[in-house]
């Protein structure tokens, strides 16, 4: 049965080959000088600081346990799509009741995630700098907030 | 020829004490990866002369002019520029910026991760005729496709998931604050539009009824919509109305898994100077574009063979045709039912340049999405869209089978009521999206005078 899988093996090792020659080959071709401005962290032309691996927004995150939450639950879907239509009237019938069960709570959990806004990202202040108003960084009280936004952008 | 690739497809211990069936591999695999690997400096010519036209502008169109010895130019219309850009990126310096202390393993490799998806996500597309003029494999049989397992499109699916290793390993092996958010925006957009787009092939499996490829296009072959009656005419899934939704939704999903603009957010320019691949040089950083050009190259191929229809040119069945026509017209009809079989491949070329000049062409005229619009896009619109698409396909298919084509035509309304929600969910979200803009206000302080402007932006303005 894996004999099928031989020509994909072969892909694979050949695909690999090349990646890596690719890769390589300017690094054997190539001269190698090096110079402090060249070996910068370039950081559109300012001098860099601190280091980049930093704490990235939880977001991101958040979007990633939502998409293995979500594919574990299209996998269990494919076995189910190569025999749905061979089967008879009856069988037919009773899976596809079934699987609609199971895409209604599919859509329930996108529904709760899309209500608890799981997927919304802030519109960037620069476009509603209103939103800076509640921002407890940027002012220390409501009245200076207000004070501020009428003033945005510009210099005290 | 036939006879030889015949004794080779039975495995006989063969040349230098090595099975036949690998020496048969290894020639369907140069014959899958010569094409796209000798394509992609005529994509990227194609890509910036067709950009240049559509902006008005000429292009690369001088570099490959040779003069001959009588003051006469021959022209190649700039097709060397890619190559010589090519030859030009292997012999600069690799540069590995000093930031990089810990990862130089991960950085080394991260730009190879990235191009082998490219080019191992062809080997299940079938790119000719697996069924010969005798009904038997036929040569283009033997060839293509390189392994018709039976999970092709799951395969497909699996290694084309794999490029978003390679832009986020990049990314945080650079030390780069830019290169990270780039590499995280590239995660985030991957994994999302890869549901939406499992989700509208899934609809296209379940009409199918088989994960293998080379099922997918003799399904498109049979009568249209499955009328009888009607078995000249090819039921390529793009003409189908379920298969109109999927095939928007895939075609939207392509772009965004090929970082390819309106979706190019992992790599915007004017927000994060090249984004995961800022601090890549020479081959390191050509090898990125190599992996976006192959991908793109070769997803153009799956989009051709799961919707439309494959290797065939028209949607005709002429040996159908031929069964049912008279006098003259029979041989005219076989003669195009040969001529279809030997022009396959070419027409699967055609194809997949075709889908690549669709990308460009969104590329020059399509701004760039804002971030949220990106995600509202992909978990708002098109999942969902995609789910509904796939639950339509399952009851018309019950429907189809208990009372017949009335119940896919019924299925065929329901479908055009989605695409008519996914319109008006687009609109409405970026309206919603567009309103804070209509209104912006902003004040600017000339500190020198202390005199305030203030910025009205609404619609009458």
């Amino acid at each position: 049965m894996l004999e099928g899988f031989l020509p994909i093996l072969v892909l694979i090792a050949v695909a690999a080959l090349l990646c890596t020659v690719m890769v390589t080959l300017s690094w054997v071709l190539g001269p190698k000088k090096k110079t402090p401005y060249k070996a910068a962290v370039y950081e559109c032309g300012v001098a860099p600081f601190g280091d980049a691996n930093e704490r990235v927004p939880v977001k991101f995150y958040l979007v990633a346990i939502l998409f293995v939450l979500f594919d574990i639950e299209v996998v269990f879907l494919w076995s189910w799509l190569t025999v749905f239509k061979s089967g008879t009237t009856d069988q037919m019938i009773f899976s596809g009741a079934a699987v609609l069960i199971y895409l209604l709570l599919w859509i329930l959990g996108d529904a709760y995630a899309l209500k608890v806004n799981a997927i919304d990202w802030d519109e960037a202040t620069s476009i509603a700098p209103e939103k800076l108003r509640d921002t407890p960084a940027y002012f220390e009280s409501t009245e200076e907030a207000d004070a501020g936004l009428s003033t945005v952008g510009g210099a005290q | 020829m036939l006879k030889w690739l015949e004794y080779m497809s039975e495995g006989n211990p063969g040349f230098l004490g090595v099975s036949d069936s690998i020496w048969l591999s290894l020639i369907k695999v140069v014959l899958l990866i010569m094409p796209s690997l000798a394509l992609v400096p005529g994509l990227i010519w194609w890509e910036r002369r067709l950009l240049s036209w559509m902006q008005d502008r000429i292009g690369p169109n001088l570099s490959g002019t040779f003069t001959r010895k009588d003051g006469k130019r021959i022209f190649t219309f700039g097709l060397l520029q890619p190559l010589l850009d090519g030859v030009k990126l292997f012999l600069k310096e690799d540069v590995t910026p000093g930031g990089i202390k810990k990862d130089k393993a991960i950085y080394f490799i991260a730009p190879a991760l990235a191009l082998f998806p490219a080019f191992a996500i062809g080997g299940t597309l079938p790119w000719g005729p697996t069924v010969g003029l005798d009904g038997g494999p036929g040569l283009i049989g033997y060839l293509t496709p390189l392994a018709d397992v039976e999970i092709g499109l799951l395969y497909v699916l699996a290694i084309s998931s794999l490029g978003a290793y390679g832009l986020v390993l990049a990314g945080y092996a650079s030390n780069n604050k830019y290169s990270l958010m780039g590499a995280i925006r590239a995660s985030a957009q991957l994994i999302s539009y890869e549901l939406a787009m499992g989700m509208a092939l899934a609809a296209i499996v379940l009409a199918t009824g088989s994960l293998r490829m080379s099922d997918m296009v003799n399904v498109q072959m049979e009568a249209f919509w499955g009328i009888g009656g009607l078995e000249w005419l090819q039921n390529w899934f793009i003409f189908t109305p379920y298969g109109f939704v999927a095939a928007i939704i895939f075609l939207i999903a392509l772009v965004a898994e090929t970082n390819r603009a309106p979706f190019d957010l992992p790599e915007a320019e004017n927000e994060l100077i090249a984004g995961y691949h800022t601090e890549y040089s020479s081959m390191k950083f050509a090898v990125f574009f190599m992996g976006e050009y192959a991908a793109m190259f070769m997803l153009s191929g799956v989009f051709a063979t799961v919707f439309l229809g494959g290797f065939n040119l028209l949607p005709l069945n002429f040996d159908e045709l031929a069964a049912s026509a008279s006098g003259p017209m029979v041989g005219f009809f076989e003669f195009l039912h040969k001529t279809a079989y030997w022009t396959g491949p070419l027409v699967f070329l055609a194809k997949c340049w075709g889908g690549i000049t669709f990308f460009i062409w969104l590329r020059a005229t399509l701004p760039r999405l804002r971030y949220d619009q990106l995600m509202g896009l992909g978990w708002k619109s098109l999942l969902p869209a995609a789910v509904a698409n796939f639950m339509v396909v399952g009851i018309w298919m019950i429907g189809q089978r208990l009372w017949g084509t009335a119940g896919g035509l019924g299925a065929a309304a329901a479908a055009i009521a989605i695409v008519v929600v996914l319109y008006l969910n687009i609109v409405a979200s970026s309206k919603k999206a567009n309103d804070p803009l209509l209104k912006r206000t902003v004040d600017m302080v000339d500190p020198g005078s202390s005199r305030t402007v203030t910025m009205v932006d609404t619609k009458e303005a």
